[in-house]
C-alpha cells in the first residue's frame, strides 16, 4: 500500500477521550441479584422484573452464535459491570442542573444539550453509560401528543404502552445477545407517535460509553400508531480503551396501519487501534414490525466504528402493501470486523422491500454482508430488490457477501445484484495525473460508491456521514 | 511550429529507472522544446511506456540515476499531482475505470484544480457544462459521455477519446500520449488525431509514444526517435518512421553494430 493510502486510513479517533466524572458502577458479574439490583435502582414494576428474570433464564440455556464471520476471544460475562451511571441529583428539573462536565462532554462531541443551542428541529435523548441524562424538547413534543423520553422514565410513566409493546418484535429468547439485553438493559429511548401525528421534529438519541469495564445494554422502542410518521436518528461514540467493551442493544419498531418510521444510524464506536487492540463489540438486534397495512419501515445505517459489528436491522412485513427498506454503508479499517446486513420477512400481500448495501474494507479488516429475503406462502405479489456492492482499499482487506433467499410464493419477484471493486494504486495514479490528490480522489470514489445510501440520510446526518467517512479513510490510501 | 522563440520544456539526462528491481531505462537522453511534436517508437519492451510513466511519477517505478528538468524545475521533487498541475499530461495507454463517479463530476474537479493552480476562475456545474460541451463538439465526442461514470463500460476508442477530452480541458504544456493509437479503428484514429492537432501550439509540446507509423500520417512529428533497451538509439525526422515501417527495428540495431565495428 502506498504511503498516501496509508496516511489516509490512519487518522486518529476523535472521540476517544474519557470524561472524568464520579460514576456509580455496579460490581462486575451477572446473576439474578445483579438483575434485581438494576430493577430496584430503577423502581421498576414487578412485571418488568419478571420479564428480565425470564430472559435471564432463557439466556443461560442459549449459546453464543458461532455463524458470524468474525473472530474474537471468548467473552467473560462475569468480568463486565452491568450498570454504570454518573452520580447526579436525584431528579433534574431543567438542563441547568445537568453536571457541567457532562454538558461539556456532549458539546465536545457536537451534541449540545441546551435547547437554546441545540440543533434546530432535532430533539435529543442522551445516554451516558447505562442511563439517560437528558432529553431535549420533551415538553414541546408533548403538546402534539408525542412521547419522547428515556426508557426508564417510560416504564414509570407510561407502563401500559411499554408493557404492550416491549418484546413483541424481538422476543426475549430471540437470540443470545437479545436475551442478554432483555435481562440487563439499563436505559434507552422510548418514542410514541399517536394516531395521525406527523412528528414535528426529528428525534435523536446519542449514546456514549464512558466507563472502561461496563457494558452498554440499551433498549429502544418506537411506536408509530395509525397514520403517524417519525424520523429517528442515532449516534454513538466511546473513549479509546485498550480493553473491549460490549454493546448489546435491542431496538424494536412498531408501525401500525399507514404509519411510517425512518430510523437512521451513524455508528462511530471506538474501533480499536491499528493492531486491533481495544474497541467495542457491537452485537445489536434491531427489528421493525410493519404491522399495519401500507406501513413503512426504513433503516439507514452508516457503520464506521466498533472492533466487531454484528448487526442485521430487519423488517417483518406483516401488513399488506407494507414496505421495508435497508440502506447501509459499512466501513472497516485496520483490524475491524463487520458482519452486517438485514432480514426482510415478507408475510403480507404485495409487500415490497429494498436492500442497498455498500461495504468498504481497508487495512486488514474484514467486511461481510449477510442478508435474508424470505417470502412466505402468504406473501402473494411480494417484491424484493437487493444490491450489495463491496469496495476494497489496498490489498489486505477482505469482503464477503452471504445472501440468503427463501421464496415460497411463486408470484413473488426477487432480484439480487452484487459487485466488487477496488481502489488501487492505479486509480489513485489516474486521479493524481489529473492534478487530484489522494484524499480528494478517495473521497470522490467513496462518495460515488455510497451515493445511493447517503441520499437516504437526513440532511445534517448526510453531511456528518460524508465527513466521518473522509476522516475514517484518511490515511487508508497510499 | 518550431521557431526562434522556442524554449526548452523537458530535459532528460542519463535517466535510469527500475521496476521490481529490473532496470528498464538505461541512461536515456531526451530534450523537448515548446512547439515541437516528437514521436518515440521502438519494439515491445524497449521502455517507451515506462518512460512515459516515470515522467508522470508512477510509484511502481524507481528512478535510480539521472535527471529530468521540466521548465527548469527538477521534476522528481514534485509529487505526481504536482507534476500534473505544473502542466505534464499523460494520456494513458489503458485508462482506468472509476465506477460510481460521474465523468462530468470528475472532469470538473480536474479542470477546477488546474484553474485554481493557474489562479484562474473555477467554474460551477452549469458553467462547466456549457464549457465542456463546446470542447466535446470540437472533438466530435457524444454528450452522453458526461452522464456516464468515468471510463466505465467505455469501448477502447471511447476511453482514448475521453483522454483527449481531458487533454483539451487541461491545456497542458507537455502532453505525452502513450499508445493512444492502439486499438483505434481508422475513424477513431482520425478523430483523435484531429483533436491533438487542434491542441498543438507554439507554447506546448507533444510526445507520441507509438508502435505504428500510421498515426504519424495524421499527426506529423518534427522528430522521430527509436528506443531500444531503455535508451534512445536513433533520432531522425518523419522519414525515419517510414523507413522503420518498411525495414523494421532490427535494421536499426544492425546499423549500430556495423557502426561500432567501423569505429
Amino acid at each position: 500500500m502506498s504511503a498516501v493510502l496509508k496516511k489516509l486510513i490512519s487518522q486518529p479517533y476523535k472521540h476517544g477521550f474519557v470524561t472524568s466524572i464520579e460514576t456509580d458502577v455496579a460490581p462486575k458479574g451477572l446473576n439474578e441479584n445483579t438483575i434485581r439490583m438494576i430493577s430496584a435502582k430503577k423502581n421498576e414494576p414487578e412485571w418488568l422484573l419478571d420479564f428480565r428474570l425470564n430472559s435471564y433464564q432463557a439466556w443461560l440455556k442459549m449459546e453464543e452464535p458461532k455463524w458470524p464471520n468474525v473472530h474474537y476471544p471468548k467473552i467473560d460475562f462475569q468480568a463486565i459491570s452491568y450498570y454504570a451511571a454518573p452520580k447526579q441529583k436525584a431528579k433534574l428539573t431543567s438542563m441547568d442542573e445537568v453536571d457541567p462536565e457532562l454538558l461539556r462532554t456532549f458539546e465536545k462531541l457536537g451534541v449540545p444539550l441546551h435547547e437554546r443551542m441545540a440543533l434546530a428541529g432535532v430533539a435529543v435523548d442522551v445516554i451516558f453509560d447505562s442511563v439517560s441524562v437528558a432529553t431535549t424538547y420533551k415538553h414541546k413534543l408533548a403538546e402534539v401528543g408525542v412521547i419522547f423520553c428515556s426508557m426508564s422514565e417510560a416504564v414509570l410513566e407510561h407502563p401500559e404502552l411499554v408493557q404492550k409493546y416491549l418484546g413483541t418484535v424481538v422476543p426475549t429468547g430471540d437470540n443470545y445477545y437479545a436475551a442478554l439485553n432483555s435481562a440487563v438493559f439499563t436505559d434507552g429511548s422510548f418514542c410514541f407517535i399517536p394516531k395521525g401525528v406527523k412528528c414535528p421534529m426529528d428525534l435523536s438519541t446519542y449514546f456514549r460509553i464512558n466507563t472502561e469495564e461496563s457494558g452498554q445494554f440499551e433498549r429502544t422502542l418506537i411506536i408509530a400508531e395509525e397514520g403517524a410518521s417519525v424520523s429517528y436518528l442515532e449516534g454513538c461514540t466511546a473513549p479509546a480503551f485498550s480493553t473491549n467493551q460490549l454493546h448489546a442493544a435491542v431496538v424494536e419498531l412498531v408501525a401500525l396501519d399507514n404509519a411510517d418510521i425512518k430510523y437512521s444510524t451513524v455508528q462511530n464506536w471506538y474501533a480499536g487501534d491499528e493492531n486491533g487492540v481495544g474497541g467495542i463489540y457491537n452485537f445489536v438486534t434491531k427489528r421493525g414490525l410493519a404491522k399495519g397495512v401500507n406501513s413503512r419501515i426504513s433503516w439507514t445505517q452508516v457503520e464506521t466504528g466498533s472492533a466487531i459489528t454484528w448487526k442485521y436491522p430487519s423488517v417483518v412485513l406483516r401488513g399488506d402493501n407494507s414496505v421495508g427498506e435497508f440502506y447501509s454503508v459499512a466501513v472497516t479499517n485496520h483490524r475491524q470486523q463487520a458482519d452486517t446486513g438485514t432480514k426482510m420477512i415478507h408475510l403480507g400481500k404485495n409487500t415490497r422491500s429494498t436492500i442497498v448495501s455498500k461495504g468498504i474494507s481497508a487495512g486488514r479488516s474484514n467486511n461481510s454482508y449477510r442478508g435474508l429475503v424470505k417470502i412466505a406462502p402468504t406473501a402473494a405479489g411480494a417484491r424484493n430488490y437487493s444490491q450489495c456492492d463491496s469496495m476494497l482499499i489496498g490489498d489486505q482487506a477482505g469482503a464477503n457477501t452471504f445472501p440468503y433467499l427463501q421464496v415460497r410464493n411463486h408470484t413473488a419477484k426477487v432480484e439480487h445484484e452484487a459487485s466488487t471493486s477496488k481502489i488501487g494504486e492505479d486509480q489513485l495514479f489516474y486521479f493524481a495525473q489529473r492534478g487530484i490528490g489522494a484524499e480528494a480522489a478517495v473521497s470522490m470514489i467513496i462518495n460515488g460508491f455510497c451515493k445511493d445510501v447517503f441520499q437516504q440520510l437526513p440532511m445534517e446526518f448526510a453531511v456528518e456521514a460524508t465527513k466521518l467517512l473522509g476522516f475514517k479513510l484518511e490515511g487508508s490510501v497510499g | 511550429m518550431i521557431d526562434k522563440a522556442s524554449k526548452t520544456l523537458l530535459e532528460v539526462r542519463e535517466l535510469r529507472a527500475t521496476v521490481n528491481g529490473v532496470e528498464i531505462l538505461k541512461g536515456l537522453d531526451f530534450t523537448v522544446k515548446s512547439g515541437e511534436v516528437h514521436a518515440i517508437m521502438g519494439p515491445n519492451g524497449s521502455g517507451k511506456s515506462t518512460f512515459a510513466k516515470v515522467l508522470a511519477g508512477h510509484t511502481a517505478y524507481e528512478v535510480t540515476a539521472g535527471s529530468v528538468r521540466f521548465e527548469g524545475k527538477n521534476l522528481f521533487e514534485l509529487a505526481p499531482e504536482e507534476r500534473a498541475r505544473a502542466g505534464v499530461f499523460l494520456a494513458f495507454q489503458y485508462p482506468i475505470e472509476i465506477p460510481g463517479v460521474a465523468n462530468s463530476q470528475f472532469l470538473r474537479l480536474t479542470y477546477n484544480t488546474m484553474q485554481a493552480q493557474r489562479g484562474q476562475e473555477e467554474l460551477d456545474p452549469l458553467e462547466f457544462d456549457d464549457f465542456v460541451r463546446e470542447k466535446m463538439k470540437l472533438l466530435d465526442i457524444s454528450p452522453d459521455f458526461l452522464g456516464r461514470n468515468v471510463n466505465e463500460g467505455f469501448s477502447g476508442g471511447e476511453k482514448k477519446r475521453n483522454e483527449i477530452l481531458q487533454m483539451a480541458l487541461l491545456d497542458p504544456r507537455l502532453a505525452i500520449l502513450d499508445e493512444t493509437d492502439s486499438g483505434l479503428d481508422i475513424d477513431a484514429l482520425r478523430i483523435v488525431s484531429q483533436g491533438v492537432n487542434q491542441l498543438a501550439n507554439r507554447e506546448n509540446a507533444i510526445v507520441l509514444v507509438t508502435h505504428y507509423q500510421r498515426l504519424l500520417n495524421y499527426i506529423v512529428p518534427d522528430f522521430v526517435h527509436v528506443m531500444e533497451a531503455g535508451r534512445i538509439v536513433k533520432t531522425g525526422d518523419k522519414s525515419l518512421a517510414l523507413e522503420l515501417e518498411t525495414r523494421g527495428y532490427d535494421w536499426v540495431a544492425a546499423e549500430r553494430q556495423a557502426a561500432a565495428v567501423v569505429a
